[in-house]
């Protein structure tokens, strides 16, 4: 559905020629200065900034700071919500008491917690990665949960028949058979962890990393490098996406039949 | 809840007791049965939490006892700054809203029906708003200061986007049967507006709506942890300032139980007009 909305056919390049259109247009209220520079940097001007940070390292240095932080938060919260969620899908009991505490927990904005984990873990890099680890848990948690919890009767039946015990029936049954669900939990903490590297940097202390390039740009009343920063942060969520959706496609294609 | 639902798994971690209580209330239902057993993790954590903080087993600046939590919350009731700051919040919440839905429903609405706003200018809009409203923030506080403007484009922003998805969806994914319909019965363009076109699309419409009033309470938290001199996001800060827990506690939980329960009411608003919908459907 909506295959125009979401992805335009290739032949179509009006969406391509609409983005060429924009950058004219911002580049020509430039020239005739129709735009208080100090607002809207020209096009050019945040090109040239990319390549001053580039040649001075800074901007690789930052973008690696927040990108391990990023991807430690990740590892440690997916691991986490991999394992409870298993635990939860394998026992119907455990599902019922501690299911619901999870999915209420999931209800609370996820930013409320940022004042706390800062006052347990400290606003430097522990802080922001139990922030980052907690993005990651709550989809990943839920969603394997959920794909174990329905993996279909036969199979079931069959690891009860062989006398699988209950670690030999996550292992060869159920994580197999949930493996496309929790996948799809692992895309959404993807994105979910990578939101929450960028709140954490600038909510928490400032620390080098992109959240305090957006600050500085921001403080400093510099446009070039706030731009910069932005269209540095969607490019990583764009990328994150991107390899997530390539390496479900991947691992999923011998999955269904 | 298909989860709870789902075929029985074998049980072999069920601790008697909870077998035995669930058995004992057969009777009630199944239903308050695991309404009970969802209710024992919590409060097993509380009386945890009770116990740890009587022992001193954390120093009560890492985790004040309940018992403290509770009588700071019932002190903001009484002097009612709890009230102040929950109703700031709340008009917040309610502006960007407002301001969101409709430009959602405004947008949406032309990109589905305009061919040539959806490839010339939906695309470039698509990519700003693919980059969450978080990164945008300290951009927009240099044109709108930190000031109420702020916080209900913020929230707004983050309402707006669902919105204007799924209006574009739904009103740009007439099926060809009902087009031919209305062309077959010569319907003028407004007729077929409003009687082919909306009422498809307003199930699917509800939905992006209940997806930004959930959005505009994560950035109503966002924006006022990022700057604000009231609401409950402030009063967080404050506490985090003060090294008063308590009131962090307090806060968490005020939005917590809110942003839980507007969630439940726009279910319920969802279900009662998803009868209508395939009534509807089926119908024509």
């Amino acid at each position: 559905m909506a295959g125009d909305l979401a992805t335009p056919r290739s032949r179509d390049l009006r969406p391509i020629l609409s983005f060429v259109f924009v950058l004219i247009l911002w580049d020509l209220a430039h020239r005739f200065a129709l735009v208080d520079p100090r607002f809207l940097p020209a096009p050019l001007d945040i090109l040239t900034r990319l390549i001053s940070e580039l040649s001075a390292g800074t901007i690789l240095s930052d973008l690696a700071a927040t990108l391990r932080r990023n991807l430690l938060g990740f590892l440690i919260g997916a691991a986490a919500g991999v394992s409870l969620g298993a635990v939860l899908g394998a026992s119907r009991r455990i599902g019922q008491i501690v299911g619901p505490t999870v999915v209420a927990q999931r209800q609370t904005a996820l930013f409320a917690w940022v004042p706390l984990l800062a006052m347990w873990f400290g606003g430097g890099d522990s802080g922001k990665i139990a922030f980052i680890a907690l993005a990651a848990f709550q989809p990943t948690v839920i969603n394997t949960w959920r794909g174990i919890a329905l993996v279909p009767e036969p199979l079931r039946e069959l690891a009860a028949s062989l006398r699988f015990s209950q670690g030999q029936y996550l292992r060869h049954v159920a994580l197999p058979a949930a493996a496309p669900q929790i996948f799809t939990g692992l895309h959404t903490a993807l994105i979910y962890a990578w939101l929450a590297t960028v709140g954490s940097e600038l909510f928490m202390n400032i620390t080098p990393g992109l959240g305090g390039r957006l600050s500085e740009g921001s403080q400093m009343f510099e446009m070039d490098l706030l731009f910069l920063a932005i269209a540095i942060f969607g490019a990583v969520g764009l990328i994150y996406n991107s390899l997530a959706e390539a390496l479900e496609a991947q691992l999923l294609k011998g999955h269904r039949p | 809840m298909t989860l709870i639902h789902s075929s029985p798994a074998p049980v072999p971690f069920a601790p008697r007791t909870a077998r035995a209580l669930v058995q004992s209330l057969a009777p009630l239902g199944a239903l308050s049965g695991q309404i009970l057993l969802g209710l024992s993790f919590p409060l097993a954590l509380l009386a945890l939490w009770s116990l740890g903080a009587a022992r001193g087993w954390v120093p009560p600046q890492i985790l004040p006892a309940p018992s403290v939590v509770w009588q700071s919350f019932l002190d903001l009731c009484a002097d009612g700054s709890l009230a102040l700051h929950t109703n700031a919040s709340l008009i917040r919440v309610a502006e960007g809203f407002a301001l969101g839905a409709t430009v959602g429903l405004v947008f949406g609405a032309a990109v589905g029906l305009v061919p040539a706003l959806r490839a010339w200018v939906w695309p470039p809009v698509q990519a700003a708003t693919r980059v969450n409203v978080l990164a945008w923030m300290p951009l927009l506080t240099l044109f709108l200061g930190i000031d109420e403007a702020l916080k209900v484009v913020v929230i707004g922003w983050s309402v707006s986007i669902p919105v204007i998805l799924a209006t574009a969806r739904a009103v740009g994914d007439v099926p060809a049967t009902l087009r031919e319909l209305g062309a077959v019965l010569n319907l003028t363009r407004a007729q077929r507006l409003r009687l082919i076109v909306l009422p498809q699309a307003l199930p699917q419409i509800a939905t992006g709506l209940r997806e930004g009033l959930a959005n505009a309470w994560q950035s109503l938290v966002i924006v006022e942890l990022f700057a604000s001199f009231e609401g409950l996001g402030y009063l967080m800060t404050w506490g985090r300032q003060l090294f008063q827990l308590d009131l962090v506690l307090v806060a968490m939980a005020v939005i917590a139980v809110l942003g839980f329960s507007l969630d439940l009411s726009l279910r319920a608003v969802e279900r009662w007009l998803q009868p209508w919908q395939t009534g509807a459907g089926h119908g024509r």
